[in-house]
């Protein structure tokens, strides 16, 4: 858990860096084709400046909002109160701010930048359709990726990935009506600047969506696993994934933030949603359910791997 | 001669170092143990408080269940007296044990099972049992680390010069492994 933990410090770091430097670069594309100059570059700085310090301490309000969530109440919502604060209790962990989703497909995600400031979200879909233990095997799933601060990676990945994909839109857009104006422009990197940004515009956004979908499909192994050693109970999570892979509901979300759900929220009918590929959010349910029916096979349920 | 004086103060430093990070990793790891007890207290007081309610309300149905009543009560006070974690231990699942009774009484009051108030107290009641377990596994979480640091080396030779003691593991009864359910 420990590396799970500087594993994602680093990809955080790396994923701020990333964007940081890209957005200056765009900037000075931008400066060059246009008459602002190197002005581009700074605005950028500025502007990726602020993103990053958004993302990182507002993302989950962010997030929280553009799935629709609203606050849950202690006493609207006893059960699922009293079924986080126990698995909180089990992981060792602070009680996260807790929200719903009025929707009638079940799902759930987790956001937040650290377990002291963590968020989970259910539709009420998940909370009318679960049993206790399908809702504490799903909740579990959640903590363990609070546990592992995964949710700040995928909250940034979230932001950030979303802006990049905005802005590099905008680049192609401006190559459009910049690129006349520059064309009796200067000499020298001028015309090779412009290629390498024209490509770095296009393959830019791909490489920043494979990168979250591939950020989060090895992590949702993990926290299965782990979520299923907190409940001591594997069946109840494989239960929950039956009913999940089995609900064709999907939700009103922003394809951004499709990678924080516990299944992929997209339309049920998207192939690349429906198997493991490079552009899947998620491993195929069916994969994920039979790795947790080996683990209740092999139930040997040993000291817990959270907490450590 | 300088250098080696320089080398000797180096390891002795270093050791100091090594010794304390590890007397604090000794104190960090024992304080979660009392941390983790601390957390089954206070779900199990929170039981308690919730019991006299329940009681009240299946009486106001079924007040001639006076055995079942007693009983609950009676395990009740003496689990509230209990100290120690074994002793505790045993009268947590002598407790379990009468609630679980008191819920089979309730199966032949269906008013009852429809009572808007004794649905939230059983609900808080169930969770409040799930989290206890949660809480308990927790605790024999922190116990076996806290262990597993204390007896192995070289753990074992610091835990012996400050003296850090072993603690009890609280032992479940044996069909209760997992969360434990309120039956109906």
């Amino acid at each position: 858990m420990y590396e799970e933990i500087g594993r994602n410090r680093r990809a955080s770091w790396l994923l701020i860096a990333g964007f940081i430097v890209f957005i200056v670069f765009l900037g000075y594309v931008f400066g060059e084709l246009t008459y602002l100059g190197y002005g581009g570059m700074v605005i950028a700085l500025i502007i990726a400046l602020s993103m990053t310090f958004t993302s990182y301490f507002y993302g989950d309000r962010i997030v929280l909002s553009m799935s629709g969530a609203r606050a849950a109440e202690k006493t609207e919502f006893p059960y699922l109160y009293n079924t986080v604060e126990g698995l909180s209790i089990a992981a060792g962990l602070p009680m996260p701010k807790l929200y719903v989703i009025d929707n009638a497909a079940p799902n759930a995600f987790a956001t937040g930048r650290d377990p002291e400031h963590a968020a989970i979200a259910v539709t009420t879909g998940l909370l009318d359709k679960m049993d206790r233990l399908e809702l504490e095997g799903v909740i579990a799933h959640e903590m363990s990726h609070v546990a592992d601060y995964d949710i700040r990676v995928a909250t940034l990945a979230a932001v950030l990935v979303g802006t990049v994909v905005l802005l590099s839109g905008w680049l192609r857009r401006s190559f459009f009506w910049g690129g006349a104006r520059r064309s009796r422009g200067r000499q020298g990197l001028g015309p090779i600047l412009v290629v390498i940004g024209l490509l770095v515009a296009v393959l830019a956004p791909i490489a920043a969506q494979m990168l979250r979908l591939a950020l989060s499909r090895r992590r949702e192994y993990l926290a299965d696993a782990q979520g299923a050693m907190l409940t001591r109970y594997p069946p109840g999570l494989a239960g929950a994934l039956r009913k999940l892979a089995a609900e064709q509901g999907t939700l009103a979300v922003n394809e951004a933030t499709a990678h924080l759900y516990i299944v992929s929220p997209l339309k049920a009918g998207d192939v690349a949603e429906r198997t493991s590929t490079l552009f899947s959010t998620h491993p195929a349910i069916e994969e994920r359910i039979k790795r947790l029916d080996e683990m209740s096979l092999g139930e040997a349920p040993g000291p817990s791997p959270l907490g450590t | 001669m300088f250098t080696s004086w320089v080398v000797f103060i180096a390891l002795v430093v270093v050791l100091v170092l090594f010794i304390a990070g590890f007397y604090n990793r000794l104190v960090a790891l024992r304080n979660r143990v009392d941390n983790a007890w601390s957390q089954i207290d206070v779900q199990l007081k929170r039981r308690y408080d919730l019991i006299p309610n329940l009681v009240e309300t299946v009486k106001g149905y079924a007040a001639h269940e006076k055995d079942v009543f007693e009983k609950v009560t009676e395990a009740r006070s003496r689990a509230v007296a209990a100290g120690g974690v074994a002793e505790q231990a045993a009268a947590e699942n002598q407790l379990t044990q009468t609630l679980r009774s008191l819920f089979a009484v309730v199966e032949n009051y269906p008013e009852l099972k429809a009572n808007q108030n004794f649905l939230l107290l059983q609900e808080e009641l169930s969770g409040t049992e799930s989290k206890i377990a949660y809480a308990r596994q927790f605790y024999n979480d922190s116990v076996l680390k806290y262990h597993t640091a204390i007896q192995s080396f070289p753990g074992n030779i610091f835990a012996g010069m400050f003296g850090f003691g072993e603690r009890q593991y609280f032992e479940a009864e044996p069909e209760s492994r997992g969360p434990v359910k309120v039956e109906f």
